[in-house]
């Protein structure tokens, strides 16, 4: 074989290897990524039962519910609308009432959010920013209310 | 006064870095002497400059010296020593100091170690390494300063996020950062060749060692990463492909691909440009990542502060970084002449289709962790790319590598004899398929599915097969075991850092299939006294009680862990409260058997004394990390051939020929 032979075939060879790889990962981007969605999102848009979804909000005050042992249940809001979720596991340690929190799971039929994963803010600082955006949009957001949650938090230890 | 002093000496740094950027370099396109020797002193005067401001904020973390905005933010005198001393880079300004330290650290290292590489690819190296400190020298002092005061000087610290008060955080990020700063000496050394117009197989001998330096710490720091965040975190997870994590998982992927094509490079002259290419490219990517972490495009526990200043500079160091590495690339790689001649099915063939599958891999992740980041800027869309993804995208992708890696280690150099490789492999195929048959069994044949097992397959197959190398090499059953033995003593160390980085990623890729298809996890309210039976296990709740630490307070949950009557474990999950800042946290309780772990977390308490219990199994997942102390390992033994030791006594003959190589380099000799 000669030189330019050779070259056409690693050509040739790499060519398919990117090709299939970017047909993977086009297939992937459209089938497995999930949406950030707000309780206002989901209402409007009527997401179809099954589908996997972020949920992002504030855990409604006086909405958690813990007397079924490990499976919880309270409500996420954006000062608009509140979609009950249910959950079965442990809580982020910083999981309260009156605070930001994304919930990864899929609506069943009756409206109710199914989550597998429950994340909340990695410190006292931090909110989840697809939420804080979101509540920004939405001129929902107001600092006080977090001070307010932070220093709930902080009685509460 | 020492903290004045610290911020003098890193303003003094960064004259240094100025004047390094410019004169090494002037020397070596000009063949001037006495420039090109200010280098090595130049680099060395700078990372002692560092050290005394990296030392000053130390002591002002170990003093609790809260007139300094950073130690009043991020430290509190409670705090014990350990977390005192590795708070100094558990935040945004202290962990850019670190960088810059190990950035200039490698300066200083190749100014004293690298007297037998030419002085023109010494200066220019030097120069270019140069650039990038005083890029970053700048952004510390301007955009991150660590020295800011506060006045008055409060009484006490707002306190180190209780998460990263673990020896995690004395250990992960130097590690990471190691192998991530690392390739600046790489991007550096691939820079100043561009420069002067000069790549040869020596080029790939020098640089070698400081890609295998780099690669060893960087495989380690995402290891140890990765282990911290599976017993800290409280999920049992340990790999989550978010973002930060991938952000270090690409240099890895293309510093891998690099490792090997120098290989190429280093023994037969060929694949140069492309080396170089994956040389500039490795760094590029540390750099995105120390953008997306260090920014604050993302949120996670990695992002300390989120300031759009910042960000922004670090984007503007990386397209400065990034757009003229590139420019200089397009403009000098064209000169480079065209390097040594191979067949398709050689040992060459083989490590370009493993460059080519890694950088593939590699251009996934990415697609994978940026397209979040784009869509939203472009559309408003808030979308999360998460496992699914990567399973179906990288997955695929790594698959045609494990089958390909023992093929590739017996193939000759120039031309190979694909049939014969495959004749000589037989054996360790055989060897596969019953230690797979084997695993099947033991894990219940009924619950392992078709890809669990091909995924075991695999995993042997990359083990025996590299381990095969040396049954074959010694010719153990032709010439018999004592006259094999010798053959085995006297193998080059190459063999055996290819046999054990080989086999550490089958070892690897055996527990993340065994994680993945067998693990279990448990959740149940359990009250005082009550036992729960559990994969052969038989869990006991005892009691809870509080105990006070060194700066928090806990409350302890006894578990005992029985196997028929034996009591093999006494687990104590907790969960804690800081006094400083009244943040929870959970510790997590593991006991190992074998290769296998249970783990323990606790959550909630009810009124009637019950505990949320968390209990995962997870069969193997100790092999992860096992795999990857056997691929550094391997580094590490490559780095002990003598060939490529840096600054190794060479041999007479060889120092004549280096002389003339020099003398006819420079035909001006200086003074």
């Amino acid at each position: 074989m000669t030189r330019k032979q050779k070259r056409l075939g690693l050509i040739g060879l790499a060519g398919i290897v990117l090709g299939a790889a970017v047909g993977l990962v086009l297939y992937g981007l459209s089938s497995s990524v999930t949406y950030f969605q707000s309780p206002t999102d989901i209402v409007a848009q009527q997401i179809e039962a099954g589908q996997r979804i972020r949920l992002g909000g504030l855990v409604e005050d006086d909405s958690l519910d813990k007397s079924g042992g490990s499976m919880i249940k309270f409500r996420v809001t954006d000062q608009a609308e509140a979609i009950p979720v249910s959950y079965k596991g442990i809580l982020p340690d910083l999981f309260r009432e009156g605070q930001g929190i994304i919930a990864e799971g899929y609506m069943d039929g009756n409206g109710v959010f199914i989550a597998d994963t429950v994340l909340a803010k990695h410190d006292e600082s931090y909110m989840p920013k697809e939420v804080y955006e979101t509540l920004k949009e939405d001129g929902h957001w107001m600092e006080e209310e977090q001070a307010a949650a932070a220093e709930q938090s902080s009685n509460v230890n | 006064m020492i903290i004045e002093l610290g911020h003098y000496a890193l303003i003094l740094a960064l004259v240094v870095a100025a004047v390094q950027s410019v004169f090494p370099v002037w020397g070596a396109l000009k063949s001037d002497h006495r420039l090109m020797a200010m280098a090595p002193g130049l680099a060395i005067l700078m990372f002692l400059l560092t050290c005394v401001a990296f030392a000053a904020l130390t002591w002002a973390y170990l003093t609790s010296d809260f007139s300094l905005l950073n130690t009043y933010q991020n430290s509190h005198s409670d705090k014990p020593l350990l977390y005192k001393f590795s708070g100094v880079w558990g935040n945004h300004e202290g962990s850019i100091l670190l960088w810059v330290l190990i950035l200039v650290l490698f300066g200083a290292l190749v100014a004293v170690f690298s007297r037998n590489i030419p002085q023109q690819l010494r200066a220019a190296t030097l120069g270019a390494q140069g650039w990038v400190s005083f890029a970053f020298l700048l952004f510390v002092i301007v955009a991150s300063n660590p020295f800011e005061r506060i006045s008055p000087a409060p009484l006490q610290g707002a306190g180190l996020n209780p998460m990263l008060q673990d020896v995690g955080l004395a250990i992960h990020p130097p590690l990471l950062y190691i192998g991530y700063v690392g390739f600046s000496i790489v991007f550096a050394f691939a820079a100043a060749a561009l420069m002067l117009g000069k790549l040869d197989a020596a080029w790939a001998r020098w640089v070698r060692p400081w890609i295998l330096v780099s690669w060893i710490f960087l495989t380690l720091g995402i290891a140890i990463g990765s282990y911290w965040a599976y017993y800290e975190l409280g999920w049992g997870g340990w790999w989550f492909w978010d973002p930060v994590e991938n952000a270090s998982f690409m240099p890895w992927l293309t510093g891998t691909a690099l490792l090997h094509s120098a290989i190429v490079m280093e023994r037969r002259d060929a694949l140069k440009v492309w080396t170089v290419f994956l040389a500039l490219l490795t760094f590029s990517l540390s750099l995105l990542g120390t953008f997306l972490v260090r920014s604050g495009v993302l949120t996670s526990v990695h992002a300390f502060a989120v300031d759009p200043a910042r960000g922004l500079f670090i984007l503007a160091i990386l397209l400065i970084f990034v757009g003229g590495s590139l420019t200089l690339f397009a403009w000098r790689a064209p000169l480079l002449r065209q390097g040594g001649l191979f067949a398709p099915i050689s040992r060459e063939g083989s490590l370009v289709l493993n460059n080519l599958f890694l950088t593939t891999a590699c251009a996934a992740v990415f697609v994978g962790t940026l397209y979040p980041l784009v869509l939203e800027a472009f559309t408003g869309d808030k979308i999360s790319v998460g496992e699914p993804f990567f399973n179906l995208t990288f997955g695929p992708i790594m698959v045609p590598v494990l089958i390909l890696i023992p093929f590739g280690q017996l193939l000759a150099w120039k031309r190979g004899d694909i049939w014969g490789v495959a004749q000589r492999l037989t054996s360790a195929f055989i060897l596969a398929i019953l230690a797979t048959v084997a695993l099947v069994w033991f894990m219940g044949a009924s619950t392992t599915s078709i890809m669990t097992a091909f995924g075991f397959g695999l995993a042997f197959w990359a083990i025996f097969g590299s381990l095969w190398e040396i049954v074959d090499r010694s010719q153990v059953f032709k010439v018999g075991f004592a006259r094999a033995m010798a053959r085995v003593k006297g193998f080059p160390p190459t063999v055996w850092s290819t046999v054990l980085g080989h086999a550490g990623l089958g070892i690897t890729v055996l527990g993340i299939v065994t994680t993945l298809a067998f693990e279990s996890e448990h959740v149940e309210v359990m009250h005082p006294g009550e036992t729960l039976e559990q994969n052969g296990y038989h869990i006991t709740y005892e009691n809870s009680w509080t105990r006070n630490g060194a700066n928090y307070q806990e409350l302890v949950s006894q578990y005992t862990l029985r196997k028929g009557d034996k009591i093999v474990g006494i687990m104590e999950p907790a969960k804690r409260a800081y006094v400083s800042s009244g943040m929870p946290m959970s510790e997590t309780s593991i006991a190992t058997f074998g290769f296998s772990q249970v783990y323990f977390a606790t959550g909630d308490t009810d009124e009637n004394g019950g505990i949320v219990t968390r209990i995962y199994f997870k069969p193997l997942i100790t092999l992860i990390w096992i795999g990857t102390l056997f691929m550094s390992l391997g580094g590490v033994i490559a780095l002990l051939d003598r060939r490529l030791r840096v600054g190794a006594p060479v041999s007479a003959r060889k120092r004549k020929a280096a002389k003339n190589a020099i003398a006819s380099a420079a035909p001006t000799p200086a003074e």
